[in-house]
């Protein structure tokens, strides 16, 4: 008996305490940004495609779910020509993020991905690919690279000095 | 075998050998940059360095190059010597200094040395931070990538390119830290070899360009096994595909074959298995009027069943350059009296004879690497730098052997390279060469000798009789000649391995035969002399020891009143005279063509079934030397689906493309029941060396299906080999299976065994902290000997040593010039002159146009200048009857604005030949757009005439 009331007194008590339970959806809860949710493709400060196709992110996946395929524009900038996430698949550890030697590939906040068709969690290049830089401002792996696009020549990157004159005499 | 201790512990080594070889093939992960087994030892990186101590009680020692210290009995060294460490990765921080931050979009990457080195050294942040020197890149044409900011100064390009490969237009400019590899202005690199700068440039610098189109990293690639289909000597290759295409080919190493490196033709021929030509799904029309419409397999299959279950006669045609398993189910399709091989009677009687020559004599026919070894060569009539390039590489090892001796009476060990090049100046072994006209290794010959087959033939017969007085005496010789046949015979008599190629490459047999004399009057004087034979295509051979009769005794059969004409992967009017073959296309009832690219002989089929290409089947090739090499499916093939390099078709359908023999086989069910002959390669493989005994070691050219490496298959895919649950998602949520592999003990899978497989099965190079191709000194037992169990491949012709042989008796009579007519000869090409590769774009934009040749005095008699057209007409043979129109070749690809066909005359460009011999002219052989003339045996008779600019061409 006196177990009893006890117990309807604790009960009775919680009433008072901060409820733990968010009112979700209708609620949103506060999701840090280094929370591992949707995959992104981001974009560098220029507008230009982050993603430089070098397949690291897929070679580190743990679950094989990228798929992309490198091309080239007339300028010899490479980016993906295809760039496929199977999300059905993915597990979101993030080690794609973490190999990515451009910033391209980031995890976001956004979990709200459920599907009644599983057909529907294959995202293209087209569906991952944002206008914005990410949480990464201000990287632009092309003006740290040596290699010449459209736009930069060589000597013209970051810490770098004018190309050598192969045909010069002066030692 | 002496002796060393290193860090503290003995082990054995070969003495004088360098210690940085010697390490590597105790197992050591020691760095180097500039070190290649096949280059030697310069000491230009010091990234080998090592502690040597005195003795034992030396504890302070003193650093050396491991590479450039000779093995000693009792050496005493560390590798893991804290100072020796620190000193080689303050070596490779220095390297890495203006290195670009690249790797991302580097080709390299992920099989790059200088990364691998990177990390074997522990060097893993840069603390660097001024400004990096950088270079402009050069356009070096459309096989390779040159981005000159990764350079580290190595040095092996140009040593391999110039001192290894002979080539002249690649080299260091620039000094100190400004050093530029390149040419001195943008242009295609001229060496047939400039495709090796990609395996040996152990960074980004040198890159496969044709990759550069469908990149992919090499963990990506799924990869076998394969041989070189674009030559006859049968290098080992490893093709790599992705997402259904090929991506590239790679060097497989055998020690005995190709060594480390391949010919352009071999390297970048890999993409007519991507072409637009492909034959992807049957093609079928039941009248001749109508085309060719695409058809199911079944569909095809029933048609064919019908056709043969009316009791047709059946001929079959094989083909050189399909596998002997191929060929061998078509001879059992047809019969083996109905079975002929789809080469010509001429050149059926060359191969005959080098069959016969290297079987019955006693000369032994040499592997390329013992090629290398000769000290003293006689080429004679084959251009071998064109039509068997590798070959030509070999040579220019081989002209090192004698001056070699001046080095070693120096002291100077042969692995110490740039020493021994100082020791032996411009010094060239003998080498002679007798050929048609220049070849690219005249730069290297000690004499040279032009002029035409029966000449050439004379000079070998006289250089025979100067060797042993019993060998036929040639009458008439000019005293040059007979001097140079004097002095030649001198040079071989003195030499330890005497050497003589020869090949079919001028269709002479007078030349084959007077090689095989010189051969042999070396070897009845005791001379352990070896005999080389060039055969045009990847499996000459092999089917000439199948056996069967030429194109012309299956015409004379298909009069003889046959239905059904079945012709395999073989473009007949490449192989004779386009009205033997329109008379024998036109003699068949039904035409069945099984082959993988469309060409003018598959046009008009009625039926037309997709074979797969070399890397889409198993089978077993016979080169020159008559070895034995399987080659491994790569991938299996995708249909005629929409698709392309997006992936966009799922590899688990297979499409309509299978094997040669799986098509024998499919024809053999639907047309006679003899249901489940054959399920899997091995028992092709098996039937075939029951029937013929001398192909029976091909039983054992690699392990059967049924071989397991710890229960396990061996796997294509690299255990990192990324993209499984994506790359059909597009298609299909579901995840296709796995292809299964009945032929092989290889499987379309990253599951399997881990280890090292044996020699004939190794898919790929890699070991930990080995990413690059330099993994294979993990392979070798000794750093740069035989792969560790030996290099594949099985000889199927064994020598008669001491065998007296008795001397070809024939002599060709000696050149007459004619008055108004030319003797047109063949020159071969290593872009242009070989079916399958010229179909790969940066082939065909290097390959040659159509031309006839002249010398310019010749030239300038007939009234012809530079830029003229000539036009040529063939002496008519007797019997030929060309039908204008049919002999049209209708194939797009082989249009050609140059060539203006109308039966047997020709409008070609000139083009001028200092080197040929008055009377005589050349035409290109083997090239497509040359119309009918891509089928005229050459050497042939044909008159010349100046083509007036603006005129019409006379009738």
């Amino acid at each position: 008996m006196w177990n009893s009331l006890k117990t309807m007194w604790i009960v009775f008590l919680h009433m008072f305490h901060r409820r733990a339970t968010i009112q979700y959806p209708d609620e949103k809860p506060n999701i840090p940004p280094r929370w591992r949710g949707r995959i992104i493709l981001s974009r560098d400060p220029d507008g230009e495609e982050r993603c430089v196709a070098c397949y690291l992110c897929a070679a580190a996946c743990p679950v094989d779910c990228i798929a992309l395929q490198a091309t080239e524009d007339e300028h010899e900038r490479r980016y993906p020509e295809f760039f496929r996430i199977n999300f059905s698949r993915c597990i979101f550890c993030g080690y794609c993020e973490e190999a990515c030697p451009t910033d391209a590939i980031q995890l976001t906040p956004d979990f709200e991905m459920g599907e009644y068709n599983r057909k529907n969690l294959v995202y293209e290049k087209e569906d991952l690919l944002i206008d914005g830089t990410g949480k990464y401002p201000g990287y632009n792996f092309y003006r740290v690279a040596g290699v010449t696009i459209g736009g930069k020549n060589k000597g013209e990157a970051e810490n770098e000095a004018s190309p050598v004159d192969p045909h010069s005499l002066l030692p | 075998m002496t002796t060393i201790h290193i860090d503290n512990r003995p082990y054995p080594a070969k003495d004088g050998e360098n210690l940085l070889q010697e390490c590597l093939s105790l197992g050591f992960n020691l760095p180097y940059f500039c070190w290649h087994p096949a280059l030697g030892a310069v000491g230009a990186c010091r990234q080998c360095a090592i502690k040597q101590f005195k003795n034992e009680e030396d504890k302070h020692g003193k650093i050396v190059m491991a590479c450039m210290t000779a093995a000693k009995d009792g050496i005493r060294i560390s590798i893991d010597d804290p100072e020796a460490r620190e000193f080689r990765a303050s070596v490779a921080e220095w390297l890495m200094v203006n290195h670009p931050h690249d790797c991302p979009v580097c080709d390299e990457g992920g099989e790059c040395h200088l990364q691998d080195m990177t990390v074997m050294n522990g060097h893993i942040y840069r603390r660097y931070h001024g400004r990096k020197r950088t270079f402009h890149n050069q356009n070096l044409g459309p096989l390779v990538n040159h981005e000159m900011n990764r350079c580290i100064q190595c040095y092996r390009c140009t040593r391999f390119y110039r001192e290894y490969a002979g080539g002249r237009d690649l080299d260091a400019l620039v000094l100190r830290n400004q050093v530029y590899f390149g040419r001195h202005e943008d242009g295609v690199l001229e060496n047939e070899f400039s495709g090796n700068l990609v395996e040996i440039c152990p960074t980004g610098v040198f890159t496969d360009k044709t990759l550069k189109r469908h990149y992919t990293r090499k963990w990506d690639l799924q990869t076998a096994p394969s041989v070189c289909v674009h030559c006859g000597l049968g290098c080992n290759t490893i093709p790599g595909e992705r997402y259904g295409t090929l991506r590239r080919i790679r060097n497989r190493f055998n020690g005995a074959v190709n060594g480390y490196f391949l010919c352009d033709r071999g390297r970048y021929g890999y993409e007519f298995v991507n072409s637009g030509r492909r034959v992807r799904q049957p093609l079928l029309r039941k009248n001749r009027t109508q085309l060719l419409q695409p058809a199911s397999k079944r569909g095809a299959l029933q048609h064919l069943g019908e056709m043969l279950s009316a009791g047709a006669r059946v001929i079959g045609i094989g083909s050189p350059r399909a596998s002997i398993e191929a060929n061998f189910a078509l001879r059992t399709l047809v019969g083996r009296d109905q079975f002929y091989l789809g080469i010509s009677e001429r050149d059926l009687r060359l191969l005959a004879s080098v069959l016969d020559i290297l079987k019955k004599g006693p000369a032994r026919t040499p592997s390329l690497h013992e090629v290398e070894l000769a000290d003293a060569v006689l080429v004679l009539g084959e251009d071998v730098a064109n039509t068997a390039p590798r070959l030509g590489l070999a040579l220019r090892q081989s002209v090192r052997r004698q001056p070699e001796e001046i080095a070693k009476k120096m002291g100077i060990p042969l692995w110490n390279d740039h020493a021994v090049r100082e020791a032996m100046q411009e010094e060239h072994g003998p080498l002679f060469i007798a050929t048609l006209a220049n070849t690219r290794i005249d730069d290297i010959a000690t004499r040279t000798f032009r002029g035409p087959p029966a000449e050439l033939a004379r000079l070998g017969l006289t250089i025979a009789h100067a060797l042993d007085p019993i060998a036929p005496q040639v009458p008439g010789l000019s005293n040059t000649a007979q001097a140079l046949a004097g002095a030649i015979a001198e040079k071989l008599k003195a030499a330890e391995r005497p050497l003589v190629i020869s090949g079919i490459g001028c269709g002479d047999k007078a030349v084959v035969e007077a090689a095989a004399n010189v051969t042999w009057a070396l070897c009845n004087m005791g001379r352990p002399a070896e005999l080389c034979y060039v055969v045009p295509e990847c499996n000459s051979l092999g089917a000439t020891m199948l056996g069967g009769g030429s194109l012309e005794t299956a015409l004379e059969a298909m009069n003889d009143a046959a239905d059904i004409l079945v012709i395999l992967e073989n473009d007949l009017y490449r192989r004779a005279d386009a009205a033997l073959v329109d008379r024998l296309l036109a003699a068949a009832r039904h035409i069945v063509m099984i082959d993988h690219i469309k060409h003018a002989t598959s046009a008009k089929a009625d039926v037309v079934l997709p074979a797969a290409a070399f890397a889409e089947a198993d089978g077993t090739l016979v080169n020159n030397e008559g070895r034995a090499q399987r080659f491994f499916q790569v991938f299996v093939p995708r249909g005629e689906i929409e698709g392309d390099i997006r992936g966009d078709t799922p590899r688990d359908i297979p499409g309509d493309i299978q094997e040669s023999w799986r098509w024998m086989r499919d024809i053999m069910v639907v047309g006679r029941g003899d249901e489940g002959q054959w399920s899997s390669l091995d028992d092709v493989t098996a039937a075939c060396a029951a029937a013929i005994p001398s192909l029976e070691p091909i039983l054992r050219a690699a392990p059967s299906a049924a071989f397991r490496m710890d229960g396990q298959k061996i796997p294509r895919e690299s255990h990192r080999y990324s993209g499984r649950t994506a790359m059909h998602a597009n298609v299909s949520i579901h995840e296709p299976e796995q292809p299964q592999d009945l032929d092989t003990a290889l499987a379309f899978s990253m599951e399997g065994y881990a280890g090292h497989p044996p020699p004939s099965l190794i898919p790929r190079f890699w070991a930990p902290g080995w990413n690059s191709i330099q993994a294979l000194n993990k392979f070798q037992d000794e750093v740069g000997g035989p792969l560790s169990g030996g290099d594949p491949g099985e000889p199927l012709i064994e020598p008669t040593p001491g065998k007296k042989a008795a001397y070809f008796e024939n002599i060709p009579a000696g050149f007459e010039p004619r008055v108004g007519e030319w003797l047109l000869l063949p020159l071969h090409h290593i872009f242009g002159s070989e079916e399958l590769s010229i179909l790969a774009p940066g082939i065909a934009e290097l390959s040659v146009q159509p031309y006839l040749a002249l010398n310019p005095e010749d030239a300038s008699n007939l009234g012809l200048t530079a830029g003229d057209e000539v036009q040529l007409r063939l002496r008519p043979e007797a019997d030929a009857q060309v039908d204008v129109k049919d002999a049209q070749v209708d194939v797009k690809a082989d249009d050609s604005a140059n060539v203006t066909t109308t039966a047997e005359i020709f409008r070609l460009p000139l083009r001028f030949e200092p080197e040929l011999l008055h009377g005589t002219a050349g035409l290109p052989a083997g090239l497509t757009g040359m119309g009918n003339l891509g089928g005229v045996a050459l050497p042939a008779w044909g008159e010349l005439k100046k083509v007036e600019k603006g005129k019409q061409m006379e009738g």
